[in-house]
């Protein structure tokens, strides 16, 4: 096995920082995803645009629009600084901030699908039979909506191991903080290390086909309404 | 009682109704496709909120909007089935039938699993899953499921229309023993005369979101001014109890209500006193100015001309007639009205050549 | 008389795509990449170029290890600006390059650079007070100003004391970025990223004295695939004239 401990770090840093961004979309996400698919405001539409741009706009745009904000001039970076938290880039909390801006849409989009596929039928039932509207989120809601949680969950998690243009902008490529596995990738081929490039990048293929996989593979087919 | 006053404006209709209803007994909300009688049951059941409305079930105020009151759907105690059952995909026939019993505290269960599973057949389907479960199986355990919360109103939104004849043929025996076994209040919403006839014992009339009238079964589908006598099914309900069986002959001897009259029925033996419901149309209603005299039809009544209107068409006209306090009506040729001259006040005989027995 | 028409018209067209063939042997292009540090000099050389001599400049700017890759696997360039001599010399031992092409265009100048006005003295001692929160430099194993950095640091002692602090830039440019932005209060950039015309374009800075690190000699060199481009060795042969050498030194090189 040709993996450095500075690769296997990449890798640890990598699946932390996916598996922290997926849970913190999945409860952002959720209620985002609820509004927007049973409101009839007008402002579904451009808050499901803004939600969206992480679709179109290219990681390098994101990353460097982050950089200014999270920098001493910036929104983000004023408001942390005044919490006395510094200046986030440079930071895993950097990190997260931006990975979960980039990976939105990979979560918010599948929730939204699932919520308004359930339809207003079942949440009108459920309030018939004594549910007020938290119980029926748990007990109606989220399990008709399974399929899309599952897919959103896996979504969010792989697009952010694949992260690398917003990494690059705002990560400083420091060792066990922001040094993530594509950016240990690129800076291998940088430095002629072909090896350890391959290595790498062939463990991340490997990874990335294995979840797309049970992603495929699992997906039941839609529970009839009935 | 069930009193409510309902104002509501969507682009392209209107809902303005201001009724008092029996808090008792099956009450029909009956009409036509977009009459109103949905938004109404789903007013009722706090699903849709009028701009200006007043419900109060029995003792309990749902919604007051003069004074800002508005109880929240589940937090009122009604039990509602849909039109296509919509059982819970996700859980068994056990599961959704609890769903609503879990969330009801021990004190308040008036209606247990047992009662309600026994009622509507549905012991043997316990464990399946709705996908697994005909229409007719469905939409049983939907009417238990709603029956488990013990709720102070049942809202039935035509529960029967997505289903085929043969299922509805087999459900309604279901509804009719609902009707006799519980002492639960039922809003029935039901385009269907047939179904209204069977079940209901007060009607609304809903046209355009208006209600054109509101009144029990019998006296209301017997009213000439009302479109429900224009139909080709118009006619009367009666409330009849056994009062003889001719085994011989095999004919059910019906009494009407406060009365010695009796009507006879080709029907399985029954016992004497069994409270019985008929439908009577009025095409099968002829009129005789004599009595006596040999014929095939069964029942000759005798009764006293009311009112007389126009029918659907020019040839015929609609009679009211009364035989001794139960209301009939008979649909016959102008012509025959002019040959006989029947006229308000006239004494006549009723030929009724076919009674239908509603269960 | 047909058939002298058609012959007319063949002529005609004959001519036509010869000058369109021949007429830009006037004008060629020559695909160039360029050292990130090195943007703006040749963007100012480019202008003068295409006038002095009629061909255009079709330039790509990064780093030089990506060049390195790409040039190893087929990119269509034909001359390298390189950031350092270490590539064109092992490009040159792996027979990509046209031998005796390469010569050394700049010899590059470190600073010790803060967006802040006045964070930075004249001397550089705001490195070792060590009162900042990062320091910017280029990733030393891909660019040869990060390699001067970290030289710099190792000769000042301070290695072990700022590793902590420092964040690293992709390239020239992105260590550059870092402190434009504020996100590092300083970084070590290259010179002529913030000089012009003998002064300090904006910020402050400690224009690090060559004897601090290796010299970052900048070597040019043309590619194989530049053989054949008359332009490719015009290019060369600008670089080293007396115009190119005067805008070279304007930007804080030396030659």
């Amino acid at each position: 096995m040709s993996l450095s401990s500075a690769d296997y770090s990449a890798i640890w840093l990598t699946l932390k920082l996916a598996s922290l961004t997926t849970v913190i979309l999945l409860i952002v996400g959720t209620p985002i995803a609820l509004w927007l698919a049973r409101t009839g405001s007008w402002l579904r539409g451009p808050v499901g645009a803004i939600v969206a741009l992480p679709l179109v706009l290219p990681p390098t745009v994101i990353g460097f629009y982050l950089l200014l904000a999270l920098g001493p001039h910036g929104l983000i970076g004023q408001l942390s600084q005044s919490l006395g938290l510094g200046t986030l880039t440079f930071s895993f909390a950097g990190l997260v901030i931006g990975s979960v801006l980039y990976s939105m849409p990979f979560v918010v989009q599948p929730l939204q699908n699932a919520f308004s596929a359930i339809g207003t039928r079942p949440l009108e039932v459920a309030a018939t039979l004594r549910a007020n509207p938290w119980d029926t989120f748990f007990s109606v809601t989220l399990p008709l909506a399974r399929p899309g949680v599952i897919t959103a969950t896996i979504l969010g998690f792989a697009h952010t191991v694949g992260e690398f243009g917003v990494v690059l902008m705002i990560g400083g490529n420091i060792p066990e903080k922001t040094r993530v596995v594509s950016v240990q990738i690129y800076d291998h081929v940088e430095a002629m290390e072909y090896a350890q490039a391959h290595w790498l990048a062939g463990a991340m293929l490997v990874f990335s086909f294995a979840v797309l996989l049970a992603l495929y593979s699992s997906r039941k087919t839609k529970a009839g309404w009935s | 009682m069930i009193e409510m006053r309902l104002k509501l404006r969507y682009p392209g209709f209107a809902l303005d109704v201001d009724l008092q209803l029996p808090g008792r007994g099956v009450t029909a909300l009956y009409g036509q496709s977009g009459s109103g009688k949905t938004t109404c049951l789903r007013c009722v059941a706090g699903l849709e909120r009028a701009e200006h409305g007043f419900i109060q079930v029995n003792d309990e105020i749902w919604q007051d909007s003069e004074n800002k009151v508005f109880v929240a759907p589940h937090k009122r105690a009604l039990g509602y089935v849909f039109q296509e059952a919509s059982l819970f995909p996700h859980l068994s026939v056990l599961a959704n039938l609890e769903f609503g019993l879990k969330r009801i505290p021990k004190p308040q269960r008036r209606v247990d699993m047992a009662h309600a599973t026994e009622l509507l057949g549905i012991s043997h389907l316990l464990d399946r899953h709705p996908q697994h479960l005909s229409g007719g199986e469905r939409q049983r355990v939907g009417i238990a499921r709603a029956l488990l919360t013990s709720p102070k109103l049942l809202l039935m939104d035509e529960p029967l229309a997505a289903l085929d004849a043969q299922r509805k043929r087999e459900i309604l025996p279901y509804l009719q023993r609902l009707h006799d076994e519980l002492e639960i209040p039922v809003l029935y919403v039901s385009h269907s005369q047939d179904e209204v006839a069977r079940l209901a014992d007060h009607i609304v009339l809903l046209s355009n979101g208006k209600a054109l009238a509101s009144g029990p079964i019998g006296q209301t589908l017997a009213r000439l001014d009302l479109p429900l006598a224009m139909g080709d099914d118009a006619g009367v309900v009666i409330e009849g109890h056994v009062s003889a069986y001719d085994a011989d002959y095999q004919l059910l001897s019906l009494q009407l209500p406060d009365t010695a009259l009796n009507i006879r029925v080709p029907h399985t033996p029954l016992d004497a006193g069994q409270a019985l419901r008929c439908k009577v149309q009025a095409r099968d209603v002829s009129l005789s100015l004599h009595g006596a005299g040999q014929s095939s039809i069964l029942n000759r009544l005798p009764v006293t001309v009311v009112s007389e209107m126009n029918a659907d068409n020019a040839a015929h006209v609609l009679i009211r007639l009364d035989a001794a306090g139960t209301p009939l009506l008979a649909r016959i040729t102008r012509y025959s009205r002019d040959q006989l001259n029947v006229h308000p006040g006239q004494q006549l005989w009723a030929q009724i050549k076919a009674v239908a027995v509603l269960a | 008389m047909i058939i002298r028409a058609s012959r007319f018209a063949s002529a005609c067209l004959a001519s036509l795509v010869a000058v369109f063939a021949f007429g830009s042997a006037q004008a060629d292009e020559v695909q160039v990449a360029v050292a990130a540090n090195f943007t703006a000099p040749i963007q100012a050389i480019a202008a003068d170029f295409e006038k002095d001599t009629g061909h255009k400049l079709v330039t790509s700017f990064g780093a030089t290890g990506q060049f390195y890759t790409q040039i190893k696997n087929g990119a269509p360039f034909e001359v390298l600006l390189s950031a350092d001599d270490s590539t064109p010399q092992k490009l040159e031992a792996e027979g990509e390059t046209i031998k005796g092409s390469r010569f050394t265009y700049a010899v590059g100048t470190l600073a010790l650079w803060s967006a802040k006005e006045g964070y930075v003295d004249a001397k550089g001692d705001v490195l070792k007070k060590n009162e900042y929160q990062h320091l910017s430099i280029a990733n030393p194993k891909a660019a040869p100003y990060g390699l001067a950095a970290t030289q710099v640091l190792a000769k000042e002692g301070l290695s072990d004391k700022v590793k902590d602090k420092i964040v690293e830039g992709q390239n020239i440019t992105q260590a550059y970025q870092f402190v434009s932005t504020g996100n590092a209060e300083l970084g070590f950039v290259a010179l002529s990223q913030i000089y012009k015309d003998g002064k300090i374009t904006s910020g402050s800075a400690w224009i690090v004295p060559a004897s601090l690190h290796d010299p970052i000699k900048q070597d040019a060199v043309i590619l194989n695939k530049g053989m054949d481009n008359p332009a490719a060795k015009a290019l060369v042969d600008y670089l080293k004239g007396p115009k190119a050498a005067a805008v070279i030194k304007s930007y804080g090189y030396e030659i």
